[in-house]
């Protein structure tokens, strides 16, 4: 796994304040998958996900209540974040299609999920305009900077000492 | 979109926090709901869900949160994320003791019939509880001298899929070559775990020379009062689970959480995650929350401590080398000592505070002097702020045979010191006293 990839909190952090709703690339109808598990976290945390698999889409399944769409062309503007749930061979041609429909969208953030790297298609995103994470979850770094991750026992690396006001409506800045 | 700063998460250095910052604040905000600073004592048995899909999401391992405190706990969490932070792991997983979170570790690694490799310098209490009690659940320890590198090789050839030893092995004064096990124990396809406990992470870390995981007892010098039973079990989050198909329990599905396979959904967490709830789930043998919040005491002034137990010990080692009735001193930070090359490298904030000594006069000189000392207590404990000394041959190291404790370098004339937070000059006089009655 990739660790030389370095992205500052306050970047991460900025992403998941501003971004509201996700098209998660890979999303699996079925619960006890990863994308699955991912996808659950994300709408408890107040974010909307659009999931995008084909499959779904043609058998016209919703996903956790949401209508699978059969690919990023389909998804309902707008859209800030693409997260990618899928192979790192595959996330060129997702980004490639994230950066042609990135105004029509509103395609902000390309994300590729933990084990997902994919240097090309981060750097034709980025020449676009569009922040690229790589090699991260979005629900361990959602739970990592909001508090919940040190429930596991794991080392969010987050120190503060100051005691925020409780969130407002959905837990999540709006 | 309003920016209301209140609510912005913390976003400071992270990793680049001092450790002398990390031991204090690692873990540990103020509490959510009513500000209190110093972490609190959270005493429940069990935590209530919103609604059934909450509760689902929970016993799915879908969302992060507590159920039952047999699995997890605030103020354990705390304390796991304080150890973790402190070793530069991924995780950790506390335990009810030390010996309770050897077991943790090795159980998500080892299957019945196999087979993992042991120092033989290790705690007597170790060597018996790999060589008598885990034979019982068909899993096997082989021996073998670490600092023969070609047997640890051998053995390791032989299918042993883990290699544990203590950083700095108790009863004192040896130093294990780390950098060169986890060398062995990579190429290999083994896992390399480190007992830290005498070291702790001030003195040694082991994951920055290549260590998997590590294991604590937080009874000694983490907490450093003398006042609990407990243990860790800290994983680095960088061994590949899924790479040799050698590691079934993290790999393949998991029937009881509906065949989720661990590694390929929580990645890096995996073994941590595991370790709650599969491990401390069916083991049960979890650490209480007042047991965290007395560790996480101590570990606010880890540092601190570390260098005073470190200075005094090597003071009263320097004192005992010249005295008539001792025959050897075993301390790695004394320049005679073999360790001291060992020593330098992987203790550079100093060589420890738990030693040996060989007095004149054999098994009946060495019970005599631990009955005679006045300050020191006579005890079956290492790493508390009072100093501590026994007789290892005839206790903790009581249960092995004459090799095993040779080996383990606990033969008769051997007396174990940890030295604590005293007046210095009160220890030597108190153990100068004991050696001349004795």
């Amino acid at each position: 796994m990739a660790t030389d990839l370095h992205y500052s909190d306050a970047l991460i952090t900025g992403i998941l304040r501003r971004v509201r709703t996700i098209a998660m690339v890979g999303a699996s109808p079925n619960w006890k998958r990863p994308s699955n598990f991912a996808m659950k976290y994300l709408q408890e945390k107040g974010f909307r996900v659009i999931p995008v698999n084909p499959r779904a889409a043609a058998a016209g399944a919703l996903i956790l209540g949401e209508k699978a769409c059969a690919s990023l062309e389909d998804v309902p503007a707008p859209v800030e974040m693409v997260d990618v749930f899928r192979a790192s061979e595959a996330a060129l041609e997702i980004t490639r299609e994230a950066i042609r429909l990135r105004a029509e969208k509103g395609f902000e953030v390309v994300w590729m999920q933990l084990g997902v790297r994919n240097d090309e298609a981060a750097a034709e995103a980025e020449a676009a305009g569009l922040t690229v994470i790589m090699n991260r979850c979005p629900k361990i770094e959602y739970g990592r900077l909001w508090g919940e991750l040190g429930w596991g026992g794991f080392d969010s690396g987050v120190i503060s000492s100051r005691w925020p006001r409780p969130a407002k409506g959905n837990g999540r800045a709006g | 979109m309003s920016e209301d700063e209140t609510q912005t998460p913390a976003s400071g250095p992270g990793p680049d926090w001092g450790f002398e910052t990390r031991m204090i604040h690692a873990g540990a905000g103020p509490d959510p709901t009513s500000g209190a600073r110093q972490t609190p004592i959270h005493q429940t048995s069990a935590y209530a869900f919103h609604d059934a899909d909450h509760a689902a999401s929970l016993f799915n391992l879908q969302t992060f949160g507590f159920i039952y405190s047999r699995l997890g706990n605030p103020t354990v969490a705390t304390l796991e994320e304080r150890i973790a932070s402190l070793e530069g792991g991924r995780g950790a997983t506390c335990a009810a003791s030390g010996h309770a979170a050897q077991v943790l570790a090795f159980f998500p690694l080892i299957e019945a019939g196999e087979r993992f490799a042991a120092s033989t310098r290790l705690y007597g209490g170790s060597v018996t509880q790999f060589s008598r009690t885990f034979p019982k659940f068909d899993w096997h320890c082989d021996f073998v001298d670490t600092e023969d590198l070609s047997a640890v090789e051998a053995v390791l050839a032989q299918g042993a899929k883990a290699l544990f030893v203590e950083s700095l092995a108790n009863p004192g004064g040896v130093v294990t070559d780390l950098e060169a096990l986890s060398g062995l124990a990579r190429a290999a396809g083994a896992l390399l775990i480190v007992d830290n406990t005498l070291a702790t992470p001030w003195l040694c870390r082991p994951f920055e020379w290549g260590a998997d995981l590590i294991v604590h007892s937080a009874t000694k010098f983490l907490s450093g009062n003398g006042t609990v039973i407990g243990g860790a079990v800290v994983d680095s989050g960088r061994f590949d689970w899924s790479a040799s198909g050698r590691f079934p329990g993290l790999s393949e599905p998991e029937p009881a959480y509906h065949g989720l396979k661990f590694s390929e959904t929580f990645g890096d967490l995996a073994f941590t995650v595991h370790s709650h709830a599969v491990g401390l789930r069916d083991l049960g043998a979890s650490m209480a929350p007042m047991n965290a919040f007395l560790t996480l005491l101590g570990t606010e002034t880890l540092a601190l401590r570390m260098e005073r137990h470190c200075r005094n010990s090597l003071a009263v080692a320097e004192w005992l080398t010249g005295h008539p009735k001792v025959e050897w001193v075993s301390h790695a930070g004394l320049p005679t000592s073999p360790y001291r090359e060992l020593a330098e490298k992987y203790l550079p904030n100093g060589a420890g505070a738990v030693f040996t000594f060989g007095v004149r006069g054999g098994y009946e000189a060495g019970v005599r002097v631990v009955e005679k000392c006045e300050l020191f207590s006579h005890l079956a404990n290492i790493g508390d702020a009072r100093s501590l000394i026994i007789h290892p041959a005839s206790t903790t190291h009581r249960q092995l045979t004459d090799e095993q404790r040779a080996a383990a370098g606990a033969g008769p004339e051997v007396v174990r010191l940890s030295i604590g937070l005293e007046t210095v000059d009160d220890l030597v006089r108190d153990l100068d006293q004991a050696l001349a009655a004795a």
